[in-house]
């Protein structure tokens, strides 16, 4: 079985996000960049899915040459080959991105194609469904179970209220939620691998995006905290300004 | 600017809150361009339902009644909303930013080429391009982000834009849509609807909280009164989530869900800098914390330092107090 798994660096979750000087991007001196958490749920999925029924899984990724160091740990969890798109900023358009990825799986044969739900910087939740369009193959949101058998995918989704289970053949997408697996971490071994590993890098023209940033703003401020007291001798007040000053009970 | 299409969302029988915010937000806009307000209705057994976007604002209800319909399929919906968008010319297409919105906008927007802003705060016009504000980074973040293309897509996030209406003496037209011949390759087999009554934490008004302060899973039933006795729902910090004592639908923050309720109660956590970004946007947020200088403290509106096995019971037992 062939398998892709695209992944995307992201600033960590950790990171006090800073607006850089243009007001159009973050200021990523002294940010570090992690797999985006729901890509590594991917990950260690195709990476079981290979363990059962062999075959390979190459890491896709759209973006500059730093992000060869997420192509690097998924190789040391276990990944065999590595594919980065060049592109020197992330899109704010995610058909640009869906688009670049579209270009270079159209050449790869993928049987399976997994990623993360969403990423934590854009968290637009639309790469993957965009990719099913493009590619013209079932995507499968939101999987919190996935199981392949004879030829077909069985996923079980995530929903508001319950849960959904959605097959399709292959070739097909999911995307990974949260509670879909453990990720592994990197072995040793893995690390000396993804060291010396070659990153195919590809460059693929699209069109201009038609989703832009005009400007990044801080949320706005919020008005000045106020300790209402200690203990249970505060509990009516609290109520109070919570009926009469806030006016939200 | 033509004519607006708010892709609509219901489920046992009524329309969702999202689906009024997007049709009040689609009204307001369409003062503007001079177009039509379009409400897309999908499913199967409509009944009476055509009849309720027209008092939030549409004046033109497209209704695709077919049993295929009847749970949401990916292919069969997608399908419908491109229809819909050709048959109304349609440039502008508003989408709740719920479980379902989020899943069939993007394919809309590759279906037709359109740009597409998710969860979106809020939307205005310039020229014919669209200008939205949405969250980036979990919220620690706001773009304004301008959507130039012929089609532009926006989803909404759900409890921040106003409901207009319902006018009670509105109609719309209603014109049925049929469901396209559609080829997929993907089959819904099955869908386990969920026992509980709980509100969805995206929709909820009222979200209780808790974090590792509450110290044991059954603790949390202090929570769900607070949050019953308040309409709202309970939430769960990451620790609880990855500690079992909560399932991931509960988890707010940066790998949960983003919520901005009308009040948030924050119990037994410290307010870690991946869950402010999934609750920032809290209207207003109330933190019960032993140690005063637990960051959530300096940021919550309102705080009072104590034990919250004391201080929960004491707050629904004044709550019931007021309420009578």
């Amino acid at each position: 079985m062939n398998i892709v798994v695209c992944i995307k660096e992201v600033p960590d979750t950790e990171t006090y996000i800073k607006i850089g000087a243009d007001q159009k991007s973050i200021q990523e001196s002294n940010v570090t960049f992690i797999m985006n958490p729901y890509d590594e749920y991917a990950v260690e999925e195709a990476l079981k899915i290979q363990e059962a029924q062999g075959g390979e899984v190459t890491a896709l990724c759209v973006g500059s040459a730093r992000a060869d160091e997420v192509l690097r740990v998924a190789i040391s969890m276990g990944v065999q080959k590595a594919v980065r798109i060049d592109a020197s900023a992330p899109f704010a358009d995610s058909l640009t991105t869906a688009t670049l990825l579209a270009e270079v799986l159209k050449e790869m044969n993928a049987d399976l194609i997994l990623m993360g739900k969403e990423t934590i910087d854009d968290g637009s939740t639309a790469t993957g469904p965009m990719l099913g369009e493009l590619l013209g193959v079932p995507c499968m949101t939101l999987a919190t179970k996935v199981d392949v058998a004879g030829g077909n995918v069985t996923v079980e989704r995530e929903l508001e209220s319950g849960t959904e289970v959605i097959e399709a053949g292959m070739p097909c997408i999911i995307t990974a939620q949260k509670g879909l697996n453990e990720p592994r971490y990197p072995s040793l071994r893995g690390k000396m691998m993804a060291k010396k590993a070659v990153i195919d890098v590809k460059n693929v023209s699209v069109d201009a995006p038609q989703v832009e940033i005009v400007t990044l703003q801080n949320p706005p401020a919020r008005g000045e905290a106020k300790v209402v007291g200690e203990g249970v001798e505060a509990v009516p007040e609290l109520i109070r300004l919570l009926k009469e000053e806030a006016q939200v009970i | 600017m033509s004519n607006i299409l708010v892709v609509t969302e219901h489920a046992s029988g009524v329309f969702r809150k999202p689906t009024f915010e997007a049709l009040s937000e689609a009204r307001k806009l369409a003062y503007q361009t001079g177009g039509k307000v379009v409400a897309l209705v999908m499913g199967a057994g409509l009944g009476d339902l055509t009849g309720i976007p027209a008092q939030y604002g549409a004046d033109v209800v497209l209704a695709s009644d077919d049993a295929a319909l009847s749970v949401y399929h990916p292919d069969y919906y997608s399908a419908l909303v491109k229809e819909a968008i050709a048959s109304q010319s349609a440039n502008l297409v508003l989408v709740p930013a719920t479980t379902l919105g989020r899943d069939l906008a993007p394919r809309v927007a590759a279906k037709v080429k359109a740009g597409l802003a998710s969860d979106c705060l809020s939307l205005s016009l310039d020229g014919e391009a669209l200008v939205a504000t949405r969250p980036m980074y979990a919220g620690k973040v706001i773009a304004k982000v301008k959507v130039t293309s012929a089609i532009k897509i926006a989803t909404l996030r759900p409890n921040v834009f106003a409901i207009q209406g319902p006018d009670a003496g509105k109609t719309a037209e209603v014109i049925s849509l049929p469901v396209p011949s559609v080829s997929s390759k993907m089959e819904v087999k099955e869908v386990k609807a969920s026992t509980s009554t709980k509100i969805d934490l995206t929709e909820a008004d009222v979200i209780v909280t808790g974090g590792r302060g509450m110290k044991d899973p059954g603790n949390f039933a202090m929570l769900e009164e607070l949050a019953t006795l308040l309409g709202g729902a309970v939430g769960a910090t990451r620790a609880v989530v990855d500690a079992g004592w909560c399932p991931h639908s509960d988890q707010v923050g940066q790998t949960g869900k983003t919520v901005s309720p009308n009040l948030y109660f924050m119990l037994g956590a410290s307010g870690s800098i991946q869950h402010w970004a999934g609750m920032s946007g809290s209207k207003c947020i109330v933190a019960v914390n032993k140690d005063p200088g637990a960051p959530i403290m300096e940021k919550a509106d309102y705080s009072i330092v104590g034990d919250l096995f004391e201080v929960v019971p004491a707050m629904i037992a004044e709550v019931k107090k007021i309420r009578g």
